[in-house]
């Protein structure tokens, strides 16, 4: 068994990209809270972009290595520790058997990814490695990580012995996957709330709720107020939907949110600041801006081109220091 | 089909066709005439097709768009309104017909006599009423495999519990309003509990875990707590995940 949890963390799950196919059946997609950090572990160890990632809050897990491998974190920042020594993220590093690899301190973010060379033994269900908890299928046996769980990686890494933290990093600063101003596109039911509730949104500041989670964040902040009596009749909603909830307070539907809702959907969160949003932590405070259809595509789009760059880089580097494992 | 639809953006990478704020049997004909025509021909770049009451709503996988179009969102667009103006209000639809098995037993039905008592109608009339309707699956959410259906006749319509139960089993029919279901699975959950079908809504071990479409014709016909206990032991991996 190639790792070993000698303790498990308050929420450890596998998550790929998500399952999708099946929303018309009620089964929502799953997958990683945030998909630009499992991209950039999963790119760092030169794997393909939606290879299941392990996902991890803080409290982590406390991961013991049974074989040499190439891995990466990416995400949150939780004072990684490999051995003892500061592991940072977006940086791969070799492992040797016996290596801990342990959390000390949440310092910043929400969720923290871990990527190794060819990826995890773990259960598809309908195509996806995502897990589902709701219905207990796909990842790692469908659950949660339990202390003394043992997984394996799909390959044995044969290209060195030891353990290094390799000479190079991504850099993401430049492409605001961290901010407190999150842009949004305004949403079927934006024309019920009132004029100035309208004002009100977008000046606001508002606090990420301790009682937020994969399901949804829940927001605090001044009450919202909406013009129209009537109920909206159930209908799809998606990752990042803010919801106005009968309290005149907001939710921000997250990656397990339920496929249908009843609740106005005041604005959209766009895709490129999922990320963002994703790693605010509770107490955080933020602010909305709203934005353009096509500003939204447009961040979107940088962020593929980052990804793209990144990993003709990454790939660029393993290859010719011959890192890459032989059955690749 | 005529223009008063709206399409609009639920995000960057999804797109919303509303037919409007009110739930009718005649707009949830046209929403499964549209329905129709994309599931036959979908995107290759459709991540989910989503019918509701009301909407139908496409969840596209935009960064495979990137490089062939300037706008994903544009191009999606404009593929749903060219189905829209291809397809007919009302189209001839193929869809299933599902009988399911209830039974209506008190130890399975908690709030039967309290609602007959609240509505004035007998046990026996209760269940013949709910019995005797077709329902359309008009949409499932909430859960996997929890089909909404409609409409059960006005006189057995009930709104949900003011306190909702922690607990509803697995199999659990119900009445919210004009609206019947069944819960898939163990859940916490607000509708009325008026029987309990052994059939399984939800099978993990099925090719098709889901029972029920959006669609369907749902019948139901009662049965006793002795065909009920038989039909659990012929499914040894139905009701729960």
């Amino acid at each position: 068994m190639s790792l070993f949890i000698q303790k498990a963390g308050i929420h450890d799950s596998f998550q790929d990209k998500g399952r999708f196919g099946l929303q018309h059946l009620g089964i929502n997609p799953n997958g990683a809270m945030d998909l630009f950090s499992m991209e950039i572990a999963n790119i760092l160890v030169g794997n393909v972009p939606a290879e299941a990632v392990l996902e991890f809050a803080f409290p982590s897990p406390t991961i013991q290595f049974n074989q040499p491998a190439l891995l990466c974190l990416a995400g949150a920042d939780f004072e990684a520790r490999l051995d003892g020594k500061p592991l940072v993220v977006h940086q791969p590093f070799i492992v040797a058997k016996g290596c801990i690899l342990s959390f000390t301190k949440w310092k910043s973010g929400n969720y923290c990814y871990l990527a190794v060379q060819g990826g995890f033994v773990l259960d598809s269900w309908k195509g996806s490695y995502s897990t589902n908890l709701k219905v207990g299928a796909g990842g790692w046996k469908g659950r949660r990580l339990k202390k003394a769980d043992e997984i394996d990686f799909k390959n044995v890494y044969n290209k060195t012995r030891g353990i290094r933290v390799l000479p190079w990093r991504a850099d993401v600063r430049d492409l605001s996957v961290i901010s407190n101003k999150i842009r949004v596109i305004a949403g079927s039911e934006w024309n019920w709330l009132t004029k100035t509730s309208q004002k009100e949104f977008a000046k606001q500041h508002y606090v990420v709720a301790k009682e937020s989670d994969r399901m949804g964040y829940r927001l605090k902040g001044e009450k919202l107020d909406k013009h129209v009596k009537e109920e909206l009749i159930s209908s799809a909603v998606s990752f990042g939907t803010l919801q106005l909830l009968p309290n005149g307070q907001l939710i921000i539907l997250m990656a397990d949110h339920q496929t249908t809702g009843g609740y106005p959907r005041i604005a959209n969160i766009i895709a490129a600041d999922r990320s963002a949003v994703v790693q605010l932590r509770a107490g955080d405070a933020f602010s909305f801006e709203l934005t353009s259809l096509a500003s939204a595509e447009k961040a979107y789009l940088a962020q593929c081109h980052y990804l793209q760059q990144l990993s003709k880089g990454a790939f660029y580097q393993l290859k010719v220091n011959d890192l890459i494992h032989d059955n690749t | 089909m005529k223009q008063e639809l709206r399409i609009e953006p639920l995000g960057d990478q999804a797109i919303v066709i509303q037919f409007g704020n009110t739930i009718r049997p005649e707009l949830s004909l046209k929403v499964y005439a549209l329905y129709h025509t994309l599931c036959r021909n979908p995107h290759p770049g459709w991540l989910d097709i989503i019918p509701a009451y009301a909407s139908i709503t496409i969840v596209f996988d935009a960064r495979r768009s990137y490089n062939q179009v300037d706008s994903p969102y544009k191009m999606h667009h404009g593929i749903i309104r060219h189905a829209i103006a291809h397809t007919q209000d009302i189209q001839q639809t193929e869809h299933r017909k599902i009988t399911i098995p209830v039974c209506y037993d008190s130890d399975y039905a908690p709030d039967l006599k309290g609602l007959c008592q609240k509505l004035k109608v007998g046990e026996e009339e209760f269940i013949q009423l709910h019995t005797s309707s077709s329902y359309t699956v008009y949409m499932i959410g909430f859960l996997p495999g929890f089909a909404y259906m409609g409409s059960v006749n006005p006189r057995i319509e009930s709104p949900r519990l003011d306190k909702p139960r922690t607990h509803v089993a697995a199999g659990s029919v119900g009445i919210a309003g004009f609206q019947t279901g069944i819960y898939p699975l163990d859940s916490p959950g607000g509708w009325n509990i008026i029987g309990r079908t052994p059939l399984a809504m939800f099978d993990l071990a099925k090719e098709e875990p889901v029972l029920l479409r959006p669609g369907d014709e749902v019948n139901f016909y009662a049965i006793d707590k002795f065909v009920f206990d038989d039909m659990i032991k012929q499914q040894p991996t139905a009701l729960h995940a």
